[in-house]
Formats: C-alpha cells, sequence, structure tokens
C-alpha cells in the first residue's frame, strides 16, 4: 500500500488521532520543542461553530442521529459473545458510542473525571495479599498496571488543572480537608473548582445514602463550577445545568473538552500541524520491524499519503489503537488458546445497570436539569474498600445519581415501569409519571478481564479501505454478575431510605449474553495494557510499545482490567505521565524505556 | 429546512387545546404512496393515541416527521454499516439485515397490509383499532416476518421514529405545538438552570420553548 503513496517531509512526531491523549501528546511534544503532526480522521470541529446555542441542542440529531460520533459506514466492529460463534458487525450504533472528528469523545462526553483508586493500580497484589492466589476465579487475567498511584499523583492533579475539574477534596497532603470522598487517598492539591451544586434528585440521594450509613460525596466534574482559565490560558465559562452535554458540544464553554482547554492554544504553536479528514492505514514500521518510520494514511481526497516521523503515537481510542497495533504488526497478537501474545489481551467493558426510583407524586424530579459529571457517589462497594472476602467476587462498583439531563425522546423511548406497555395510553401515562416523579440510580461496576475475552481481526469483514474490522469477542462472566448484584440490592437500601413509592432494580443476570442493542457505556478499556511482564502486556508502565521503542500507545487500551470509575481521568493522567518519560528520558535517549 | 413551513402551520392546530383533537395538519407525503401513507396514519394513532393525558401522534404530525425523515440520509442507511455479507445470528449480536430504514417501511407496511388482508379482507387503516392493536401487538412479539424481515424489525423502526416524531424539536416537523413536550413536562431549549438546580422541590414554572423560539 505504501509503495506508490506520496512521501511527505519528515516531521519528529505524528499522533494518531486527535481526541483527549493525542491533544495532551501534542501539547507536550510542542512544548519539548518537536514538530507535530497531528492527523484526524473526523472533520475539523470546534465549539463555536459545533455548539452553537440553540441549533446545537436539537436531541434528535446529536442523540439519535449521532452527529458527533463515529461514522459506522466506514468502519466499525464485528461482536459475538464467545469464539465459537461467528461475529457479526455492529451495523448501527447502540451499546458504545466512539467519537470522531476534532476533539474525538472528548468534544461531546459527560464530564466525570475520577483519579484511579491505589488499589485499582496493584489489584492482582492487593486481593492476593487479602484473600489468597486461589481467591482469583479461573480464567481471570488479573493484572497490576506496573504504576503507582503515588507516581501518578502529580499527572491526575495536572489534569485536572488542565481540564478545570470541579469537586471536593477529602484529604489534602495527609490532612482531611473537607466531605469528600473518605476512601479516596491523599492529594497534593484541592480541585481547581469547588464542587458543583447538586441536584434535586442528587441531593436526596445524598440524604438517604447518609441515613443509611454509607458515605456520599460530589463526583468530580470536568464541568465548570464556575469561570476558569487553566494553565494553559483556555478560559472555561460557569456550567448552567443546561442538560444537554452528554453528545453534545457545550455551549457555555463550561465542559472541558480538547477544543476548549488545549486546541485554541495549541493551533497556535509554530511547531504544531493538525490534519483533519486523514484516516491512518497502518504504522510504518523498518525492515525488522523494530522501528516505526512514520504512518500512512489516506486524505481528504482519498490520497495514499506517507508521513515520515522519528515517534508515533497512537491515541486513536482504546479499541482503535489496538486495530492500529494489529494492523501495523506491532506487538505480538493474543492466542487465547494458550493464553500467549498480547495485542488483543484483556478487553474489558464497563459493568453498569440503572436501577429506577419512583417518588410520591408531589414530588418534580426535574429530571431534565442536570450537568454531566455532576451528580453524587458512594464509594462503600467499590475497589478494595470492602471486604470481599465473604462475599467471594474480585472488582466493585461506586454507585450514584449522575443527572446528566433527561431529554423527551430518550424518556419516551425508555418508558414507563417494567411490566409497562411500549405504547398506547397505558404507555403515556406511565412514560409522564416516570419522566416527572423518578430518578435513575447506577452501579457503574467493574469489569475483570479473562482469557477469553480479546480483541483480534475479523476474517471476514472489512471497513471502507478494505482493511479487516476488529473483533470483539465478549461476555459477562459470573463474578461479575455476582458483584453488580451485591451492589444493586444496596441500591435498594438507599431507595427505601428516599421514601421510594416503586422501586426498579436492574441487575445483571446469570446466562444473559451481552446484548449489543442497548446502549451502556463507551467505556471501554484493555487490549494493549501496559505492565512490568512483556509476557502480559503489550506496553511498558511508560505506554511504549514493548517490541517497537518509538511507538507509544495511550488511551484506556492500557487498562489491564476495568474499574469502577468512568476512564478518561487516568487516560490524561497516563498521557501526561507518559510525556514526562518521553520528555526527560526518551528524547535525549531514545529506546526502551523498562526492560 | 422542509420543517420550517410545518411549524409555521401548526399555529391553527395550537387553537384547539391539547389532546382534543387527533387531525394532523394538511400535508402531502413526498416518500410514502398513498396505501402506505394510510397505514402510518392508521398506525402512528394506535401507537400514540388521543386521551385525557395529552395529544396524540397525529394532533403531534407524527407521520409528517417520518416522511420527512425519509428524506434524510440517515433513511438511505448512511449511518450504518451496510457491507455485506449479510449473516444471520442471535438477535442480542443486532441488527443484520441488508435494509436501510426506507425499505423497512416500504416491506415492513406491504407486509402489514398482506396480513391485515389474509386475516381481515381488508388493509390495515380499515380495520376496528382493536384489530389494528392486535397486529401491533403481533408484530411487535414477532409472530409475523415478511419476507426474511421479522415483524419486530419493522415494528422497532415504527417505534422509535414515533416516539422520535412526538418528542423531537418541530423543526423536524413533529411536535407540533410542542404538544409532546408539554405532555411530559420537559421545557426544550430552556437549556439554562443556573438559577433553577437547587431550587429543591419548587414547580418549574416556564412552558417549553423549541429552537425556533416557539413557546407553549
Ligand atoms: C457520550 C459519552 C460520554 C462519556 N462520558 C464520560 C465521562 O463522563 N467520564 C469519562 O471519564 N469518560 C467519558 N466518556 C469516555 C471519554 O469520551 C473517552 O474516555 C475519551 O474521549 C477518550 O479519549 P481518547 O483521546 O482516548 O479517544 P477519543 O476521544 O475517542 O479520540 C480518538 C480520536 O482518534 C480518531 N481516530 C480513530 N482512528 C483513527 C485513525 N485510524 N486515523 C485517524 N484518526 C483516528 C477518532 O476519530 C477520535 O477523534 C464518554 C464517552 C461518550 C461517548
Ligand atoms: S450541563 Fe453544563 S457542562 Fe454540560 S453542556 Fe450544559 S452547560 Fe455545558
Amino acid at each position: 500500500m505504501s509503495d506508490d503513496a506520496r512521501r511527505l517531509h519528515p516531521v519528529d512526531v505524528v499522533i494518531v488521532g486527535g481526541g483527549w491523549a493525542g491533544s495532551i501528546m501534542a501539547k507536550e511534544m510542542t512544548e519539548a520543542g518537536r514538530s507535530v503532526v497531528m492527523l484526524e480522521r473526523g472533520p475539523y470541529r470546534s465549539t463555536a461553530a459545533d455548539g452553537a446555542y440553540p441549533a446545537s441542542i436539537d436531541e434528535l440529531e446529536a442523540n439519535f442521529r449521532y452527529k458527533l460520533f463515529q461514522d459506522l459506514s466506514k468502519n466499525t466492529v464485528t461482536i459475538r459473545n464467545n469464539s465459537q460463534q461467528t461475529a457479526l458487525p455492529y451495523r448501527r450504533m447502540a451499546a458504545f458510542l466512539p467519537g470522531e472528528g476534532v476533539g474525538g469523545a472528548g468534544l461531546h462526553w459527560s464530564g466525570v473525571h475520577f483519579r484511579m483508586p491505589p488499589d485499582d493500580l496493584r489489584l492482582r497484589t492487593r486481593v492476593i495479599e487479602k484473600y489468597g492466589a486461589k481467591f482469583i476465579p479461573e480464567g481471570m487475567n488479573l493484572q497490576d498496571y506496573g504504576v503507582s498511584y503515588e507516581e501518578l499523583e502529580p499527572f491526575f492533579d495536572k489534569a485536572e488543572k488542565v481540564f478545570g475539574t470541579s469537586g471536593e477534596a477529602y484529604m489534602v497532603k495527609g490532612q482531611v480537608v473537607g466531605k469528600g470522598n473518605v476512601f479516596s487517598p491523599s492529594r497534593s492539591d484541592h480541585f481547581p473548582l469547588p464542587a458543583l451544586k447538586d441536584v434535586y434528585t442528587a441531593h436526596l440521594f445524598r440524604k438517604a445514602a447518609e441515613e443509611v450509613g454509607f458515605h456520599p460525596y460530589s463526583l468530580p466534574a470536568a464541568n465548570a463550577s464556575r469561570q476558569y482559565i487553566n494553565p494553559y490560558g483556555a478560559q472555561m465559562g460557569p456550567c448552567n445545568f443546561c442538560g444537554y452535554c452528554s453528545g453534545y458540544a457545550c455551549y457555555m464553554y463550561s465542559k472541558a473538552s480538547p477544543n476548549v482547554n488545549i486546541l485554541p492554544v495549541l493551533r497556535r504553536h509554530p511547531l504544531f500541524e493538525l490534519r483533519a479528514g486523514c484516516h491512518v492505514l497502518k504504522v510504518e514500521l523498518d525492515a525488522d520491524g523494530r522501528r516505526a518510520t512514520g504512518v500512512t494514511y489516506t486524505d481528504p481526497d482519498g490520497r495514499v499519503v506517507t508521513q515520515p516521523a522519528e515517534m508515533v503515537i497512537l491515541t486513536a481510542f482504546q479499541f482503535h489503537n489496538v486495530r492500529l497495533m494489529l494492523l501495523s504488526g506491532i506487538g505480538r497478537p493474543y492466542d487465547p488458546v494458550h493464553n500467549e501474545g498480547v495485542v488483543g489481551r484483556n478487553f474489558v467493558y464497563q459493568n453498569v445497570t440503572t436501577s429506577n426510583v419512583w417518588l410520591d407524586r408531589s414530588i418534580d424530579t426535574n429530571q431534565y436539569i442536570g450537568a454531566g459529571g455532576g451528580g453524587v457517589a458512594f464509594d462503600d462497594f467499590n475497589s478494595e474498600n470492602f471486604d470481599h472476602g465473604p462475599l467471594g467476587f474480585v472488582g466493585g462498583s461506586p454507585v450514584w445519581v449522575n443527572q446528566a439531563g433527561v431529554k423527551a425522546i430518550a424518556a419516551a423511548r425508555s418508558g414507563g415501569p417494567p411490566g409497562t406497555p411500549r405504547w398506547g395510553s397505558a404507555w403515556k401515562a406511565g412514560v409522564i409519571d416516570t419522566y416527572r416523579h423518578s430518578l435513575r440510580i447506577d452501579a457503574h461496576g467493574a469489569n475483570m478481564a479473562y482469557r477469553d475475552v480479546y480483541l483480534d481481526l475479523d476474517p471476514t469483514w472489512k471497513d471502507a479501505y478494505g482493511q479487516p474490522l476488529l473483533r470483539m469477542t465478549f461476555d459477562w462472566k459470573d463474578n461479575d454478575i455476582r458483584m453488580n448484584r451485591y451492589v444493586v440490592d444496596r441500591i435498594g437500601d438507599v431507595a427505601k431510605a428516599m421514601g421510594a413509592r416503586r422501586v426498579n432494580l436492574t441487575k445483571r443476570e446469570f446466562g444473559k449474553p451481552f446484548d449489543t442493542r442497548q446502549y451502556q457505556t463507551t467505556h471501554l478499556g484493555g487490549g494493549a495494557v501496559m505492565g512490568n511482564d512483556p509476557g502480559t502486556s503489550a506496553l511498558n508502565r511508560y505506554l511504549q510499545s514493548w517490541d517497537v521503542h518509538n511507538v507509544f500507545v495511550i488511551g484506556a487500551n492500557a487498562f489491564p482490567q476495568g474499574t469502577g470509575y468512568n476512564p478518561t481521568g487516568m487516560v490524561a493522567a497516563l498521557a501526561y505521565w507518559a510525556a514526562h518519560h518521553i520528555r526527560t528520558t526518551y528524547l535525549s535517549h531514545p529506546g526502551p524505556l523498562a526492560g | 429546512m422542509q420543517g420550517l413551513a410545518g411549524v409555521t402551520a401548526c399555529s391553527t392546530v395550537l387553537a384547539s387545546p391539547p389532546g382534543h383533537t387527533s387531525r394532523p395538519t394538511p400535508y402531502a407525503p413526498r416518500f410514502f404512496t398513498p396505501a402506505e401513507w394510510a397505514f402510518l396514519i392508521a398506525a402512528c394513532d394506535r401507537l400514540i393515541p388521543a386521551d385525557e393525558n395529552g395529544p396524540g401522534a397525529l394532533a403531534l404530525d407524527v407521520p409528517r416527521f417520518i416522511d420527512m425523515q425519509m428524506g434524510t440520509p440517515y433513511a438511505s442507511g448512511a449511518q450504518w454499516y451496510m457491507q455485506g455479507p449479510f449473516v444471520q445470528g442471535p438477535d442480542n449480536l443486532g441488527y443484520q439485515l441488508p435494509y436501510a430504514p426506507r425499505d423497512l417501511y416500504r416491506r415492513g407496511i406491504a407486509g402489514m397490509n398482506a396480513h391485515a388482508a389474509t386475516r381481515h379482507g381488508r388493509p390495515f387503516a380499515g380495520l376496528a383499532p382493536a384489530l389494528q392493536d392486535d397486529l401491533l401487538h403481533g408484530a411487535e412479539n414477532g409472530s409475523m416476518i415478511f419476507g426474511d424481515m421479522p415483524s419486530t424489525v419493522f415494528f422497532d423502526q415504527l417505534l422509535a421514529n414515533v416516539m422520535e416524531g412526538a418528542f423531537s424539536d418541530p423543526v423536524h416537523g413533529g411536535n407540533t405545538g410542542l404538544g409532546g413536550w408539554t405532555m411530559l413536562g420537559f421545557p426544550g431549549a430552556r437549556a439554562d438552570f443556573m438559577d433553577w438546580v437547587d431550587r429543591y422541590g419548587a414547580h418549574y414554572p416556564l412552558g417549553s420553548v423549541s429552537i425556533s423560539g416557539e413557546t407553549a
């Protein structure tokens, strides 16, 4: 493919994908004095154009025609529940919604902005310390990240300052300072902005959770509670809880996005060039496959172009990163039969279920008010915050009211309480009551990694450029189902304390396979994980390919297993962590940073 | 842009209180044939009937919305991965037919009318409401198949578009007079609750507003 390709002038760094990870890496590399080309397959996007009020807040276009999301007609994945099945194409957007265009999903994400819990970073070690190696179920590939919370702390802090994150700390420099999450580790500094106000449902949930004896806290939100100027000089306005958050560019410039928080500054840098509409086909390697020489892509006119570079950074999103590694021959593909190889191994998702609580009809829950990252959570059953010994499962789940703004089409389609017809007068009565007087509570659980859950290339289906689609082999496992069921019962306790008129606890069912037709979340992870053992990780602890040292791969692909939290705070911290080591070590001594 | 004409026209519907009319705004469909249009009107009227809780799909101009949607790239399958081979599998692995929304309507409506004719000697639109409901329930439960298309595929497409039509911004041709939003208690494009976020328990006093500034 590259033989007849046009060759461009070499640059220092080529970055594949213009989302959070790509924008952070580009900013860092230009700060280090390197020339950077960032290639983004989707169109150019800006908050000024794509977030212009009122045209931008069109629920049909944003949430049901997926205006800002990946163009599946060109490229998708195939999915199956187990390796005996034929995987079939994910033809219509449903279970997960990958982003596309400048800013990536970062333009229209929600904003829940977490740090990874210390125990989750060393989960294998921690579980063995607490419960013994036998506690780990057969077939579960439980691993450590190879990096500690203490090492990452400065980069979590940096990401929060760049994102303008609102929240209340619990502990700063070892001192208890506020009513934040009692299970969260000490921080070097406060959140840059105070927590967002609680919407009514979150307020009721906080009171009830406290009454039951749990430890509620304000969700850390990359939705600015006040006006803010970040360390790059980018400005944010105060969030007005508009309710058009998830799936929308923020017309108030309040939701952190690469487009608001990084790109306005980056685009003025003389060493930086952004090329939109450029779909990268593969990373080019030298003859012995040990060094990347650049990337090949199709430009907006459909021409195949090669961009030579000293360094390639993949930031194309979790599964696109894995696919590009497989298409380029970077790292050994995973073989589930022998549990060998690393690219595609430990593919994970997020184990979320949403329960519903109906309050008295005199109470308006105003579900249309909300911010994507706002709400109240408790972590009493997340991570290693509770004793798993008698429960017999690995993993946990924060529980929260995260009312991002429920709009009319979504409300109509989710309907009334279970048992209500989906149409007709009974549906109408049910949906009106549900919209006006109910609220939603999520168990946002971790999904563990398993030997027979993985990513590889599909043998049959191709994308618009003739390259094989990525194949997902994924199903829910008993360990994770048991975890979900246990935590969802705790939601029942809180709902009772809220004075619920009716409760619908939604739990994962044993034997019910992963359903690609139902929206769950876009928190996909793993597949090219970080670690200290090249036998079980594709990347070293600096997110550098073990095999091709001038390729770094940044994204949730690096998570060895799932976590109860949303991924982006960790992705951003990993980007700053990798960038720090590239800047301080790699640029002067190119070569493996670990080994 | 087609929608703008519809938005102007809706002021006549607003004159009668919501829930008491099931007459749609006069509209000449561009995609649907007269027989298909008759089906669509009849089915919409059953899926969201006018009742004491608010207007039905007809007063909300849901059929017009669906016809207008049929002229968008979405309806030609431009947003779906439509490369073959098309292999059928378990339901939970999702939609696997080669048909775009326009094809689903063509085949689905023909299938529904054929079943109506076989069972009751008339097309769907000519049947009594109870018989129409039976057929819709049958389609919803998958008890029919239209060639290689299970009836659930058509039903789910129809129901999804009906909900979209009743509850999307009127710029798309449905939700006439903001009747869908008013019925639900959704303020539409207000999108500014800075002062409301912590007025716990207070009833939000403002009516709905649309993208074009229409209020209800
Ligand atoms: C609706 C929604 C809500 C979310 N809410 C939250 C939340 O509240 N909290 C949270 O932590 N996370 C949330 N997420 C997840 C969050 O958006 C992602 O974790 C984050 O955007 C990942 O950043 P990234 O840079 O890795 O990937 P992306 O933002 O996806 O960016 C990757 C970019 O690479 C481009 N690309 C892909 N392949 C190629 C190629 N071959 N050539 C060129 N370019 C390519 C893509 O088009 C895309 O623009 C949400 C996601 C969605 C969809
Ligand atoms: S809820 Fe806040 S952060 Fe989200 S889009 Fe609206 S104003 Fe922006």
